[in-house]
């Protein structure tokens, strides 16, 4: 141990006071977010808002894996929506099983509407066992983008180029659930799901524990991606994002230091879309497809994806947003959607949480030293090259 | 760097503890077990007004035909309100806006249930919609009236169908098709839930009367590249096309249509899915001698209609069109009234017992609630669009048809659900 850690999320985009211990800042900030997740929370919000926050907490478990992806990795993840659809969808056709089963019934309600045949599809039937379920809301997604990250990056595709191919799939994979209506429901998707491994989910209390579900996921999460960030990996992963000629010319291979960031972030979209279906009881192709997909950058951007918990709050904040703005002002929150994400990522590609950093190095000394304050501007230099 | 990440871990391993028990802690009623004892929020029905919801797509790909529908709910809260009330308490319209996306319209369901505790909501259109709001309705025991023509086969025990299930409009579309001659059917639909079930009976229906499908395309919703589509119509010798697009997608359909030399003539095309609004924005040019299905036309006769034509324009616009979803929504809120009155309560449960053989007269002429399905007795209307962009009935059932939603009634449609 010579000198000090490494920078964390949140020196890479703020610096650090002298006044606080460093090596405490994360941790205090950790406790501070469980105190209120898990306390505060759950006793100031009553049952609807927490069930709406639960939901927000989804989007930024996804918002999680992006901040990694593409605020570490430079990876312009448009396509989360695949991960969270496949995760939701994994975690919905057991529940759908287990309801099924609960009311005596051999097929999905869907199924007998609108289904032609009177046997479960080959491809349901392991999902009745909750292990594979369970196992398959992470491993599917990340398989999935370990076949399309391998391709992708061994041939060196990236920028625009694999956002669209992003976009493609996240496309492709929505219209196919729709095309298939007798055994994924079509648009109307998996829908009025009851109950969550055997508990009823309209009672109350039982919200309440997906609630705490999802908010100790999130921190967990968020934990293990701090570790990331401040490991050699993490280093290696904003090395190959600033320079992936030089990092290949060290040795490396940037293919698998991306393969990696990317896989991660799909295996964590999954885990949210699969908590994303108990706490608001649907999966439908509508969570899966372009849109979707890029509303679960624009809180990420808007935050600061480089900061964990910039994105994490961005993610947050933006759902909130959309949530209350949008019966205010229906027409208008698109708009307003769209505005601020041009203007975050033209005049703040470090989003809302380099806002404090970039006021207080302008405060402190002229050009010279923000150039020399590296994060900042490697952050800056990184976007301005994505977004060109 | 060591000490670090061990106190990182001891909070780890503390918070997983803190958050384990607490889910440990919290778990409550099992499936299965019974669910009246979760039963949610209770309508606030104590003051002076009554809240009632107002369900809609106000902004997204939806709001152009929602936002006509909220209009008309609008519309029948202000009569009932210049009116007295309901039991003499006003009603206080609380809009929330689905946004044309599903699970927000379960979120925003919640919100008017459990915040607002309305009396009753309004409104949904999109099959997927009320689909994700049913269950939302039925956890906290609270009505919802669905005012849109759907693809049957559902009947939950609280919402009111006050649009057409599949007996009182695509079944009579294909009786008159037969009448007619025209036996060999080409079916265009749009990639989501209606069409898809619509075809399906469709295809039951052809086995059992002696018609045929010559074809079955679909659209993603709001594909504008028709022209394979329509080739494909022109080579198979159909007789007509049964059509279930929707929404902007007709516009390319029956351009490409027309281009293609294709008339109302030569081989008509049935929608069930384009109504006066619609026909406005595809251009009456394009849609001229072509035929639809519906319960109501704007040029319906009858005094009630008159009046309601005349109210909607006075409030929305001379040239605003109105139209079957408008009508059943407007329709749906004066039934509630009288359902309310007839329990003399605001109560869910006393006004569903109440609803079994309620009349309004709606602009479609005197409309019955059949209590045992929830539905509405209703009269099948095939139209013809005219240059003008109105549609005139070219027939009708001749009075009001009994909801049957599951087609039990029928010996064709056995096989079906």
């Amino acid at each position: 141990m010579t000198t000090t850690a490494p920078p964390g999320p949140a020196s890479a985009t703020t610096r650090p006071r002298a006044s606080t211990p460093r090596r405490l800042r994360a941790p205090a900030a950790f406790l501070l977010g469980a105190v209120l997740l898990l306390g505060a929370a759950p006793l100031a919000l009553p049952d609807s808002r927490l069930n709406l926050l639960a939901k927000y907490l989804c989007y930024a478990i996804v918002a999680v894996g992006v901040s990694l992806a593409w605020g570490r990795g430079g990876l312009l993840v448009l396509g989360q929506g695949v991960f969270f659809g496949l995760g939701g969808y994994a975690m919905a056709m057991h529940l759908k099983l287990a309801d099924a089963a609960t009311a005596g019934e051999r097929l999905p309600d869907f199924m007998l509407l609108y289904g032609s045949s009177d046997t479960l599809p080959w491809w349901w039937q392991p999902f009745a066992d909750p292990a594979f379920a369970l196992a398959m809301t992470v491993l599917l997604p990340m398989t999935v983008a370990g076949l399309l990250g391998f391709l992708v990056f061994r041939r060196r595709v990236k920028g625009a180029y694999f956002a669209i191919l992003s976009q493609a799939l996240a496309a492709a994979l929505s219209i196919w659930l729709v095309g298939q209506q007798a055994t994924t429901g079509g648009t109307n998707g998996l829908t009025g799901i009851q109950g969550f491994f055997g508990y009823d989910l309209a009672d109350p209390v039982n919200q309440r524990m997906v609630y705490f579900v999802i908010a100790v996921a999130l921190l967990l999460l968020m934990a293990a991606a701090r570790q990331l960030f401040v490991s050699r990996y993490g280093e290696l992963l904003v090395a190959v994002r600033d320079s992936e000629e030089r990092v290949r010319f060290l040795g490396y291979d940037p293919a698998n230091v991306k393969l990696v960031a990317y896989v991660v972030a799909a295996g964590m979209a999954g885990l949210a879309g699969a908590l994303f279906v108990p706490a608001v009881g649907i999966i439908s192709p509508a969570l899966i497809g372009i849109v979707p997909s890029i509303g679960f950058v624009i809180g990420a951007a808007v935050g600061g994806r480089a900061s964990l918990v910039g994105a994490v709050l961005g993610a947050v904040a933006v759902a909130w947003a959309q949530s209350t703005l949008s019966d205010a002002f229906p027409a208008a929150w698109t708009y307003l959607q769209g505005l601020l994400f041009v203007l975050v990522v033209g005049f703040l590609p470090g989003g809302l949480a380099s806002l404090g950093a970039l006021r207080r190095t302008r405060r402190r000394a002229p050009a010279s030293v923000r150039a020399a304050a590296p994060t900042t501007s490697a952050v800056a230099t990184a976007s301005t090259k994505e977004t060109a | 760097m060591s000490g670090l990440s061990i106190s990182r871990r001891g909070l780890l391993t503390g918070l997983s503890v803190l958050g384990a028990s607490a889910a440990i802690g919290a778990c409550g009623a099992k499936t299965g077990s019974d669910r009246t004892s979760t039963a949610g929020a209770k309508a606030d029905t104590s003051g002076d007004t009554v809240r009632v919801g107002l369900l809609n797509s106000l902004s997204g790909t939806m709001a152009i035909s929602e936002v006509t529908v909220h209009n008309a709910l609008l519309l029948a809260v202000k009569e009932i309100n210049a009116d007295g009330g309901v039991l003499g308490k006003k009603l206080d319209p609380v809009s929330q806006d689905g946004a044309s996306d599903w699970p927000t319209f379960a979120e925003k369901a919640e919100a008017l249930i459990t915040g607002d505790k309305v009396a009753a909501t309004f409104g949904c259109w999109t099959s997927a919609s009320r689909k994700a709001v049913k269950p939302v309705f039925e956890r906290h025991r609270s009505l919802l009236f669905y005012p849109v023509q759907y693809e049957g086969l559902e009947q939950s025990p609280y919402i009111f169908y006050t649009g057409a299930t599949t007996n009182q409009q695509i079944v009579p579309a294909l009786d008159y098709l037969r009448k007619k001659g025209l036996t060999r059917l080409y079916l265009v639909g749009s990639d989501y839930v209606f069409p898809r079930t619509a075809n399906k009976i469709i295809r039951a229906y052809a086995k059992g009367n002696g018609m045929r499908v010559l074809g079955e395309d679909y659209a993603p919703l709001g594909s504008t590249e028709f022209s394979t589509i329509v080739n494909k119509v022109k080579e198979s010798g159909a007789d007509a096309v049964f059509n279930t697009l929707n929404g902007d997608s007709n516009v390319a359909f029956f351009k490409e249509y027309k281009s293609s030399g294709l008339s109302a003539k030569a081989l008509p095309v049935l929608s069930v899915s384009i109504a006066e609004e619609e026909v406005k924005s595809i251009g009456a040019p394009y849609l001229e001698g072509q035929l639809t299905a519906w319960n109501y036309y704007q040029t319906t006769p009858g005094a009630a209609n008159t009046a309601f034509v005349e109210a909607y324009q006075a409030a929305y616009g001379k040239d605003k069109p109105t139209s079957d979803p408008m009508e059943a929504a407007y329709l749906s809120v004066h039934l509630w009234k009288a359902m309310v009155e007839k329990a003399g309560s605001f109560d869910v449960a006393k006004v569903k017992a109440a609803a079994d053989g309620i009349t309004f007269d709606a602009p479609e002429g005197t409309t019955t609630v059949d209590g045992a399905t929830q539905h509405v007795h209703k009269t099948a209307r095939i139209g013809r669009i005219g240059a003008d962009g109105l549609i005139t009935e070219v027939w009708s059932s001749g009075g009001p048809i009994k909801p049957d939603p599951y087609l039990k009634g029928y010996d064709w449609a056995s096989g079906l659900s």
